[in-house]
């Protein structure tokens, strides 16, 4: 088991981010954690590493510091860089607690190509187009070389090439055994990438958990997000496709605890 | 990597520099001279050599690496290049404790003194964390240096106006301003514990700071512990400057022109700037002592002067490019 | 007589103001002092009851030697309104009276201006100006001829080899050649840091220019309570590596005409000796 959350629970100021949420992850697995604006994705994501105050236990919470940055690796969705630190040595921050000084340098190259961005090495990440800033910061969480990644919106920003080649990345990565957990906003990609997504609604609960086919169901669409949807047969597979939600359709309703 | 290169290289700046620092001074004896009354010269030279000037160099070398490493530390921890122990007030709250203190009667060449400024500098920046917030606005961090400043100058002024002795209000400049001249080997003595503490604190933060380049929360992410890491930057910025002020008084501009010169040459990397800014910071601060004695070697022009004329502008320009890269 | 003729000039020379010029055909009833040194001349000679005041500076042991006697006297500090309050017929001020001293003249009080003295016929003749203004001649000769008696059993050095000394106080200051101080250490037999460095009146020497000069005295005063930063370069451990000898005059002998201005050229007189190579000559 990769991550074990039972009962996670997050109050600020007294209201209820997230609700009660267990969720296991095995390993090998790429998951997709969906849900509208203010779902608590974030939120979640940061109360299983132990960033943030919760109540429920999270197994990686549990770890001490340094012991769980060897577990898990974490991009925040914020692209924060303080000072004009050139690409390579940014990459290398995240060998930082890594025993094994040997590794640090194929990991950092290893993760700059993988990222694209080893021409860029000697660039201060300052002077970065955004999307290219948002690769050299995964290039980091990959030299971490962590068998978890928890990553909060990973391919926002970027340009479609650069997305899918993330995802595809991630989706490797979960075929070489590691576990990635990715909040994802375009459902199309988290659809055709993932294999099992996690939808929460408003109040920070957990909607719907499994396969694409199983969460992204028109009801839920419309239930959650307000919008209709549905997969397309195309050359390449059934593609998930976003619509306009139906004329007569109230507004997003409270998510349905009943609901698995 | 460029790194032995350029601490060596500002090493061999601070030992050419202190020893200008030697051989400069009213007495006006040659260089040859000097030298051969620094080792053993019998007479009133050689007691000018060791007595006065050697202390007096020494004296600026700590100073400066408190100074430069303090600033470098507080930029990599509030992740901002306006922090300086001067521009927030640290050295003024630092300089209300040690004014405090001997006012009270604490002799001044004790550690009663460095400790006593290394508590003001604790409430200065306790109060800047307070009002600023961590990786604050410039603004905020700016606007909330200058109400400590503000704060802790105006009581400054009115401990050493209730003093009894009359002498007292003179020193205002002194403190506000700073100065090495006419120390001894007494003070150096004094404030070398708490200083020598504060470096190591500060040179030990230097890996967290870099892995806080990229934001708290990628940080703590990576094993950082940040109340940790607070309280050794906390620590050990007030023990230096509170230490440093102790002894000479608040020196503005140190902490604000030497990292900002120098993160080019070190790859804008935290831990790389430290060791850096400390040796920068004492190659500028013997620089300036130096200055104040070619420009007025009769009077004790303070240090704080020759400063502000380095470091305002370097202010200026570092306001200005805040203000346009929002 | 030469004490006359100075205290001619003296009423005459830089008094304009003064309403009723000193026949003193009355003496004054009520005089109020404004300034330290004026206090302390008035307090030794005024008769009973004709000093109503004296400056707070008097009964401060930093800067009066005659800290006793003033417990005796109602302290002012010098502001025209309190003065004025007092009635008095006659205002003994010093040479820096300033504002209020001009406002006093304005509301018609005879205002007798002392300058500070700046040499040992200064400090005489601010001793005849007081008593002349106070109506009390014969007590200030007698003042003044005690003052030649004690001067002249001092046996002063008239030429010869005179040891440099210069006063070493907050923050470098040392008293120049035009100075009662130094005038004090000149007829000890010394001769003047200050007066080598060319500097006329007092001012600021540094502890290197000290140092260099190595006197054969230093001589510092008493530091205030409550420490100052000032005050730390009197006690710079440099000057006690040095040869000479660092005595302590406390600054109320020596700063104003009183009796124990020939304490202090005694005691410097000795040091005087004792540099110069023959220590213990007393007075004969």
């Amino acid at each position: 088991m990769s991550l074990s959350l039972r009962d996670l629970t997050v109050r600020r100021d007294g209201r209820v981010v997230v609700d009660r949420v267990s969720l296991n992850v095995s390993q090998g697995s790429f998951v997709g954690l969906i849900g509208p604006n203010g779902a608590g994705k974030t939120t979640l994501m940061r109360a299983a590493l132990g960033l943030i105050a919760a109540e429920g236990f999270s197994d990686l919470a549990a770890l001490p510091p340094s012991r769980r940055a060897r577990r898990a690796a974490w991009l925040p969705q914020a692209r924060e860089i303080a000072w004009p630190i050139p690409v390579e040595p940014l990459v290398r921050l995240g060998r930082r607690t890594d025993p094994d000084r040997r590794a640090d340098t194929p990991a950092v190259a290893e993760a700059m190509a993988a990222m694209e961005v080893t021409h860029l090495r000697d660039r201060p990440a300052t002077e970065l187009s955004g999307g290219e800033l948002a690769r050299v910061l995964i290039a980091r969480l990959l030299a971490q070389r962590t068998p978890l990644i928890l990553a909060d919106e990973p391919v926002a920003g970027l340009d479609p090439a650069h997305q899918f080649a993330v995802m595809a990345l991630f989706q490797r990565l979960a075929g070489q055994g590691r576990t990635v957990i990715a909040s994802i906003h375009d459902l199309t990609l988290a659809a055709r990438f993932c294999e099992r997504l996690v939808l929460m609604g408003a109040g920070g609960r957990i909607v719907a958990d499994g396969p694409p086919a199983q969460v992204l169901t028109p009801e839920r669409l419309q239930q959650v997000f307000g919008v209709g949807g549905s997969f397309l047969p195309t050359p390449s597979g059934p593609v998930f496709v976003t619509l306009p939600p139906p004329p007569s359709s109230p507004a997003p309703a409270p998510p349905d605890p009943a609901d698995p | 990597m460029s790194r032995a290169p350029l601490l060596l290289s500002l090493a061999a700046l601070v030992a050419v520099l202190a020893l200008a620092s030697l051989l400069i001074g009213p007495a006006g004896a040659g260089p040859v001279a000097s030298l051969k009354a620094l080792w053993g010269g019998e007479g009133p030279l050689g007691i000018v050599l060791r007595e006065i000037r050697a202390p007096r160099a020494v004296l600026a070398v700590m100073l400066g690496v408190s100074l430069g490493l303090s600033g470098a530390a507080l930029q990599g921890y509030l992740r901002n290049p306006l922090a300086e122990p001067g521009l927030i007030g640290i050295s003024a709250a630092a300089a209300l404790g040690a004014v405090i203190a001997i006012q009270a009667g604490v002799s001044t060449l004790g550690l009663g003194v460095p400790a006593a400024g290394l508590a003001g500098a604790l409430g200065g920046v306790g109060l800047i964390l307070l009002l600023a917030g961590r990786g604050g606005s410039g603004l905020g961090l700016i606007l909330g240096g200058i109400a400590v400043s503000a704060l802790a100058g105006a009581l400054t002024a009115l401990v050493l106006n209730l003093s009894p002795n009359p002498f007292a209000a003179y020193d205002i400049m002194f403190w506000t301003m700073g100065s090495l001249a006419d120390r001894s080997w007494a003070h150096v003595l004094t404030a070398l514990p708490l200083m020598g503490l504060g470096w190591a604190v500060l040179l030990r933060a230097g890996r967290d700071l870099d892995a806080l380049s990229l934001g708290e929360e990628a940080a703590a992410s990576m094993g950082v512990d940040l109340g940790a890491l607070r309280l050794k930057i906390v620590l050990g910025a007030a023990a230096a400057v509170g230490a440093a002020t102790a002894v000479a008084g608040a020196v503005g501009f140190v902490g604000l022109v030497v990292p900002h010169l120098l993160r080019g040459a070190v790859g804008a990397m935290p831990s790389r700037l430290l060791p850096a800014a400390a040796l920068g910071g004492a190659a500028l601060v013997l620089t300036a002592d130096i200055a104040v004695r070619l420009v007025m070697p009769e009077r004790d022009l303070k240090l704080g002067v020759m400063m502000a004329l380095v470091g305002a502008p370097v202010f200026l320009h570092l306001i200005w490019r805040t203000q346009v890269g929002k | 007589m030469v004490r006359a003729a100075v205290i001619a000039a003296a009423l005459a020379l830089p008094l304009p103001a003064m309403a009723a010029p000193a026949t003193t055909a009355t003496p004054p009833r009520r005089v109020v002092s404004v300034n330290l040194c004026t206090d302390q001349i008035a307090m030794a000679l005024a008769a009973p009851g004709q000093l109503v005041s004296v400056s707070h500076l008097a009964r401060e042991p930093q800067s009066s030697a005659m800290v006793a006697e003033a417990q005796h006297f109602p302290i002012n500090h010098g502001r025209a309104e309190e003065v004025y309050l007092l009635a008095p017929d006659l205002v003994l001020a010093g040479g820096y009276g300033g504002a209020s001293v001009a406002l006093l003249h304005r509301l018609g009080v005879r205002v007798i201006e002392v300058p500070p003295p700046n040499s040992l016929q200064d400090a005489r003749d601010a001793i005849a100006q007081v008593g002349a203004a106070l109506g009390r001649e014969p007590e200030a000769a007698a003042m003044l001829a005690d003052f030649d008696a004690r001067m002249a059993a001092l046996a002063l050095p008239t030429g010869g080899d005179r040891p440099l000394a210069a006063t070493w106080g907050a923050n470098g200051y040392s008293s120049g050649g035009a100075t009662l101080a130094g005038d004090v250490l000149r007829a000890a037999g010394f001769s003047l840091l200050a007066d080598r460095l060319g500097m006329q009146g007092s001012g600021y020497i540094t502890l290197e220019s000290l140092v260099m000069a190595d006197p054969a005295l230093i001589v510092t005063g008493t530091p205030y309570p409550g420490a100052s930063r000032a005050e730390e370069i009197v006690t710079h451990p440099a000057l006690s590596s040095l040869s000479g000898r660092i005595v302590h005059v406390p600054d109320p002998l020596w700063t104003c005409p009183t009796p124990q201005l020939l304490d202090a050229l005694a005691l410097l007189a000795t040091e005087a000796r004792i540099a110069a190579g023959h220590p213990a000559g007393d007075t004969p």
